[in-house]
């Protein structure tokens, strides 16, 4: 318990996404270079000008009861459906103290949203405008806390260590991961459940992102607007769902025999200081990340052979990323085959750097990297190996993959992993 | 037309079903909304709403704390419907 510089190892994943109900399928839709984004069906959707979602595959209704589920804001679900699986995962039978290999005092929980219950708070507000203050759920304010997720998954597996919510717009889920990493290296929990979700496909949240000129208006063709790093590229195309892992001291995982699907090497941290929504346009934020990742966990640019990249389909932040990498990586960056599965599963917000964290580890479990879809033409100003087409068999040996976040606000995120 | 003792239980018993999931068979005037019916506080608040709406009858805040049980909550309803 002394010891302040343990290593951590992912033991445990879980996920239900546009792509699939849980991690497996949504793995096998990202090889099989898979769209989770189509038209949003719904009336209210009609006036809005963009009209496409990458909805979740599972409704999680579909497991958990409905008493339960009425009293859980849509993103709290999917935390918990992904949680679940991947606490089952890690090969736990139980929560935390009726499953005797996990102590609750050792055990927290990190789960991040970018928005939290905003389809909850809008509905809400719906009730009391048409029927009336008495009507507002009593549970409005516990569905719509944003660390009502976290909350709901610490009170399921008994984690009592601590449970905790970063919020920094689309780089949460990764900062969540990354808090959970520190808990773990510092001494403060032997397991973590971390990972990021997000509930968002509602009328206003679409209408306000698409005022803000960050969406796709591909309406005509909803699997081909999600298009990272092609020249047409014009926007993000909102998703929902989550990804979790389960992250553990090696020490811990070792001795009770766990599978170990790769190490949680660390992170690297920045911030843009620029301006709220606009990313810092020579890349000097995200390289400042790259460089406090490698300061920080001495992982050397040479074992990085994979990216899963934040790029989300908008025209300067998609070359942003590439140039900063250029800044902080140089040569090194030619052996990096980078993929953006933002371009299958839209954009989760929140929820993206747990979906992308599980797609990571994935990759290097499995030595087996998504491709991205929609790059038609590449713009020639993205400087580097984009997988295209096909998913990408990585090299044997002692691999190192990354998964990059960045967030309204200037949050860059970047989290690193390696092959045991 | 003011409810019997019988529709009150019955339309009780759907509502704590609906919020709590609870089989209607197993509400009955003797069980407690907390230890027996799995309604917490909250829940109760939607009990007591959809319960108002149900029989025409006001029940405020500062009662809500002394209807414990199935028939607790049978007999305000009766004394107190519209």
């Amino acid at each position: 318990m002394n010891s302040t510089n343990r290593t951590v190892v992912v033991t445990g994943i879980g996920a239900t996404t546009p792509l699939g109900g849980d991690a497996a399928s949504t793995w096998e839709g990202l090889l099989a270079g898979r769209s989770g984004i189509s038209l949003i069906e719904e009336d209210w959707a009609a006036e809005l000008p963009v009209r496409i979602a990458g909805r979740i595959a599972v409704e999680p209704t579909e497991t958990i009861p409905r008493p339960q589920a009425r009293k859980l804001d849509r993103s709290a679900q999917f935390a918990l459906v992904a949680a679940d699986e991947a606490w089952k995962d890690a090969g736990f039978t139980a929560k935390a103290g009726e499953d005797t290999a996990v102590d609750p005092d050792r055990l927290g929980a990190v789960i991040a949203s970018g928005i939290g219950g905003v389809t909850t708070l809008l509905d809400q507000y719906d009730v009391l405008k048409e029927k009336g203050v008495r009507r507002v759920s009593p549970h409005t304010v516990p569905m719509l806390m944003p660390n009502s997720p976290a909350a709901n998954v610490g009170i399921t597996l008994n984690a009592r260590a601590g449970v905790h919510t970063p919020v920094s717009a689309c780089a949460s889920g990764a900062e969540a991961i990354g808090y959970a990493i520190e808990m773990i290296r510092t001494g403060r929990a032997d397991i973590v459940v971390a990972g990021g979700t997000e509930a968002a496909i509602h009328p206003l949240p679409i209408a306000a992102f698409g005022n803000m000129m960050a969406m796709s208006k591909n309406n005509d063709d909803p699997q081909g607007a999600s298009r990272p790093y092609d020249r047409d590229r014009n926007g993000f195309v909102l998703g929902e769902g989550a990804g979790v892992v389960v992250l553990e001291s090696e020490e811990h995982a070792k001795a009770r025999g766990a599978r170990i699907y790769a190490e949680a090497v660390g992170q690297g941290i920045s911030a843009d200081a620029h301006h709220i929504t606009q990313p810092e346009p020579s890349g000097n934020g995200i390289a400042a990340a790259l460089q406090h990742l490698v300061d920080n966990t001495g992982l050397k640019p040479a074992e990085i052979v994979h990216i899963n990249a934040h790029a989300t389909s908008t025209p300067q932040g998609d070359v942003g990323e590439i140039k900063a990498l250029r800044q902080a990586f140089g040569d090194d960056v030619d052996h990096m085959a980078i993929a953006s599965t933002k371009s299958m599963t839209g954009h989760l917000l929140g929820g993206a750097g747990g979906v992308e964290t599980v797609a990571t580890v994935l990759a290097l479990y499995h030595r087996m990297a998504p491709p991205t879809i929609n790059v038609e033409n590449l713009d020639p100003e993205v400087d580097a190996d984009i997988i295209r087409g096909e998913p990408r068999p990585l090299p044997e040996g002692t691999i190192a993959a990354l998964n990059d976040s960045f967030g309204f606000g200037g949050h860059n995120v970047v989290l690193a992993f390696r092959t045991v | 037309m003011a409810a019997t003792e019988k529709e009150i239980v019955d339309g009780l018993a759907e509502i704590v079903n609906e919020i709590a999931g609870i089989p209607v068979e197993d509400v009955q005037l003797d069980k407690s909304f907390t230890d027996d019916l799995d309604v917490d506080s909250l829940s109760m608040v939607e009990v007591v709403v959809a319960a108002e709406e149900r029989f025409d009858v006001k029940i405020p805040d500062d009662d809500v704390k002394n209807l414990k049980t199935v028939g607790d909550a049978t007999k305000y309803i009766l004394e107190h419907q519209g």
